[in-house]
């Protein structure tokens, strides 16, 4: 993988080649945005099962779906 | 356009690229406006990623942000601090229609003046699908004081070819 480096001062355009450090870091952040997304992920699953859970709840005490979204507005 | 609005200088990826980097930008300006439109070449179960645009290439924790965001018909909205770029935007990445790009435009006021930058972000892109259509409206805040001499821009795993990036300078007469 490669950075591109644009000089504003001379129009001048660098491709230079991404160091050991570098990419360790890439692969680093990478792989921890994959892990707070997933996370992120689980925990709206997770809260939408809550509400799934809550408006079959409400549902069995004989609410109809309109008063349902109407209570979730 | 008036013309004050003056392109400093741009490009368009031939082959992939971990960032893009504008350096030396001159200080001979008033105001910054960065418009890029790019994708990320990596795959999530979200079809997206974060956009990240470091200023002076700064990753410390100076960055803080208020966010609106649509994504299909739902709207949210977020917050951040202690962030390391001005972030809380978003690409398509490998798992969204293919040949789709997002485009937003960043606002730097006041970028070679000594000072915090108050920033605006402004991003769309539209996948051509049911979901992962999303808009998202930024306030961001850099607490470094220094002035601006360059920008950054990446995504979570790369750009890929075509992305494009587009700097220009906008003086006050």
């Amino acid at each position: 993988m490669e950075k591109v480096i644009v000089d504003c001062s001379t129009g001048e355009q660098t491709i230079v080649p991404l160091t050991a450090e570098e990419i360790a870091e890439a692969e680093a952040a990478a792989a921890a945005h994959a892990e707070a997304q997933a996370a992120a992920e689980a925990e709206a699953a997770a809260v939408q099962a809550v509400k799934e859970a809550a408006h079959a709840k409400l549902a069995a005490l004989g609410l109809t779906a309109a008063e349902i979204e109407a209570l979730s507005k | 356009m008036a013309t004050t609005y003056t392109l400093i200088s741009s490009n368009t990826l031939s082959s992939s690229a971990a960032s893009v980097t504008f350096s030396s930008i001159p200080a001979t300006y008033t105001d910054l406006v960065l418009r890029c439109s790019v994708r990320d070449s990596g795959s999530s179960g979200t079809s997206q990623q974060q956009v990240r645009v470091r200023i002076n290439g700064s990753s410390s924790a100076n960055y803080s942000r208020r966010n609106l965001t649509g994504v299909g018909s739902t709207a949210a909205s977020g917050s951040g601090t202690g962030n390391t770029s001005i972030a809380g935007f978003y690409a398509p990445d490998a798992g969204a229609t293919s040949n789709t790009f997002n485009s937003f435009e960043i606002y730097i006021p006041n970028y070679a003046t000594v000072q915090q930058r108050q920033v605006s972000v402004f991003n769309a892109f539209e996948n051509n699908s049911a979901t992962v259509n999303e808009l998202n409206a930024t306030a961001a805040l850099y607490t470094d004081t220094t002035t601006i001499t360059s920008l950054y821009i990446d995504t979570v795993n790369g750009l890929v070819s075509g992305s494009s990036f587009y700097l220009y300078g906008i003086k006050n007469s």
